[in-house]
């Protein structure tokens, strides 16, 4: 590849150039619940987050400026700054509403929890000195790391070599506080395993939780994150996956419940060959807040990634983002990725944030494919189906549903899937009243 | 045997210049059996008939009655009007999101009929009515109109006329922006469906092509909101000939310059 190719291929990924005066990515100043007056913009660009300062780099190679491969990675709290709202990765969400997330030292009562596992699995609850603690998983931002600094034990799951469980390991994580909290589990699934771990999380909490997964050569994992919270839940979950040789992963996140709700899913190849699918679901009422932000990054040759999430918006001040970032390396030839976000507004007064952000490095790859699309179920819509004797009420979930199901269906067992149709029910004729 | 009465209807919209009226006095009588073409020039209301019949939320009715064997028809929500016999060909299908054919017409058809339709007779008929429209059958996986170009989705209007086989069936422009070739399939749709002898049909066409396809029994000249004439089918023949200016003439001042652009 001549470099000019490779420099087309990087439209979108910012160089090291100024910004244009006067211009900023939309959605940094949108939110007035981030900005408290004193907050005054980074004068190194409005895309420049930490990551473009002087900072030690924990992941990479220092591409400069907003690649994803340059943003600050740490074990350590303090190497985070305080949050404005004002950083590329904070932009959309509303501190305010964090309680404390961000700032405050993770002491409160974290989410019990409970897991039902078939023979075979092992489930250990260990110290922070356990070596599998960081196997997978480097914080990346500032509540992440604000968990990993302030969690005091965690619950270790392992799908032993060569087995290929039956059923689903169910993991309970339920709620039942209001203090700020830090949660850490660890999934690993040993070599040439086969295994399905659902992570429910329910009740009321304010917990920031870091998920590490790790993938061992040749296995294959699936992870379903379901947040049903209550409707006064903040919940920020990193969930942070390494994949091993010829691995195959994975993750579906389901967001129904929860005042806010941040689940950052992060895979990383760590060998060739791996196959990963990120699936998300999210339905959004008046008032919450459910955002995604998905991060594949290609280090390794010969690997196939594809990221679909869909979600549904209505009643007032729902909002949801997804931003979706894809890097692929230099040294990642053969990849072949895709990426996708669909919202369907179902409502006036809500607002879907979707950004897929794409780094190719190289341009010996399969593919790199990304699209975003935002509808609305409008009066139009409702008309031709009642013209067709289809009842409003009728009318309104068939759409939803149909929409929701495309990811219901990947999950692929049909107890799960029969439990988040229900789920997407309850949403529905909870937007009826 | 029902009758769809119309009855001195008159409808009016807003716009941003405020209320505006379109139709100043209509009056139709349809019969099961009968095939009834309302024509006009651009502007002249008749796509405000067949949506107000329908029910559409945009149009207001300010006076008049619309009936069906005696039943205040107006008094019926959208949905109502469907399961009552109704059926409105649009002018323009929009696309759904996210619901396939084969969810949509299941849905509708039990709606419409009040149960389920038995599983086996129905794919096989839903099947034989795509075929004889020439609908691809991965049409049936894809989502109600999505991605298909205009003929498809006036095909696939038809096949619901066929498949929910409705008391009355109001086309509204059927006829416009089809080649040949799909004007033709679309209206031996139409004519298979009347030819049940349970159907009444409201066509409503800007040009008289159609109508070599679709006979009516009753042709009716629509002109700033009023029938200005009506006849049998020799009327259809003679506006093809004469076109509309002989009306537009006489009551042209009333008609809106613009809406004959």
């Amino acid at each position: 590849m001549t470099e000019t190719t490779t420099e087309k291929a990087r439209i979108g990924a910012p160089s090291a150039q100024p910004y244009i005066n006067g211009f900023t990515e939309e959605g940094e100043n949108l939110s007035p619940i981030n900005a408290d007056g004193t907050v005054t913009a980074p004068s190194s660009g409005p895309l420049a987050g930490d990551s473009a300062k002087g900072h030690s780099h924990g992941g990479g190679v220092g591409v400069p400026d907003s690649s994803r491969a340059g943003r600050l990675t740490s074990y350590k709290l303090e190497d985070f700054k305080a949050l404005t709202g004002l950083e590329e990765d904070w932009r959309f969400t509303p501190l305010r509403r964090l309680r404390g997330l961000h700032t405050e030292a993770l002491n409160g009562a974290a989410p019990s929890v409970s897991v039902t596992a078939p023979a075979g699995v092992t489930v250990e609850t260990v110290g922070r000195e356990d070596k599998r603690i960081g196997s997978a998983g480097i914080p990346e931002d500032r509540v992440s790391a604000n968990a990993w600094a302030n969690f005091t034990e965690a619950t270790v799951i392992t799908v032993p070599a060569e087995t290929s469980l039956d059923s689903e390991v169910s993991v309970v994580l339920a709620g039942n506080g209001s203090e700020a909290s830090a949660q850490h589990v660890v999934i690993v699934a040993e070599k040439f395993s086969k295994a399905l771990v659902v992570l429910g999380h329910e009740g009321s909490a304010v917990v920031s939780e870091n998920v590490e997964i790790v993938l061992e050569d040749g296995a294959e994992l699936t992870v379903v994150s379901l947040q049903e919270w209550n409707d006064d839940s903040v919940h920020a979950s990193s969930q942070q996956a390494r994949i091993g040789r010829d691995a195959k992963f994975k993750h579906i996140v389901v967001s129904l419940g929860g005042n806010l709700v941040r689940v950052t899913p992060t895979a990383r190849f760590a060998a060739p060959g791996g196959e990963v699918e990120l699936f998300g679901l999210y339905f959004a009422d008046a008032g919450q807040h459910l955002e995604h932000r998905t991060y594949v990054d290609h280090a390794q040759p010969n690997c196939v990634s594809n990221v679909l999430y869909k979600g549904a918006l209505q009643g007032k001040d729902a909002h949801t983002v997804w931003v979706g970032d894809v890097l692929i390396q230099k040294q990642a030839e053969g990849t072949d990725s895709y990426e996708k976000n669909q919202n369907l507004v179902l409502t006036d007064g809500c607002r879907a944030d979707s950004v897929p952000n794409l780094e190719i490095e190289t341009g010996l790859i399969e593919g790199a494919g990304h699209a975003s699309a935002t509808g609305r179920f409008d009066d139009e819509h409702l008309f031709y189906l009642m013209a067709r004797g289809i009842p409003e009420d009728v009318a309104r979930h068939l759409v939803v549903r149909g929409f929701l199901n495309e990811i219901i269906q990947k999950i692929k067992v049909p107890a799960i899937e029969e439990r988040l149709t229900d789920a997407v029910e309850r949403e529905l004729a909870a937007g009826d009243n | 045997m029902s009758t769809l009465e119309i009855k001195d209807l008159h409808v009016s919209i807003e716009t941003e210049q405020g209320t505006k009226e379109i139709l100043k006095g209509v009056s139709l009588t349809i019969k099961t059996g009968e095939t009834h073409a309302i024509m006009g020039p651009n502007g002249s209301g008749k796509s405000t008939l067949a949506s107000t019949i329908a029910g559409h939320p945009r149009y207001t009715v300010t006076s008049g009655s619309i009936t069906l064997d005696g039943e205040d028809v107006l008094g019926m929500s959208v949905d109502e009007r469907a399961r009552a016999g109704v059926f409105l060909a649009m002018q323009y299908p929009v696309e759904v999101p996210g619901v396939t054919m084969t969810n949509f017409l299941r849905t509708a058809k039990t709606a419409i009929d009040g149960e389920v339709p038995a599983l086996r007779t129905w794919t096989k008929d839903v099947k034989a009515a795509m075929q004889e429209l020439r609908i691809d059958a991965d049409f049936a996986q894809r989502n109600v109109n999505e991605g298909f170009s205009g003929g498809e989705k006036k095909r696939v209007e038809i096949l619901q006329l066929e498949l929910f086989k409705p008391k009355f069936a109001v086309l509204d422009e059927t006829d416009s922006g089809l080649d040949v070739d799909a004007l033709k399939v679309v209206s031996e749709g139409v004519n298979r469906a009347h030819s049940t002898g349970n159907m009444g049909t409201l066509l409503i066409t800007h040009y008289t092509r159609i109508l070599r396809y679709i006979k009516p029994d009753f042709v009716h000249v629509f002109v700033d909101g009023k029938v200005v004439e009506e006849g049998g089918p020799e009327l259809a023949d003679r506006l093809e000939e004469e076109g509309y200016d002989r009306y537009l003439s006489g009551a042209g001042a009333a008609v809106a310059p613009a809406a004959q652009a």
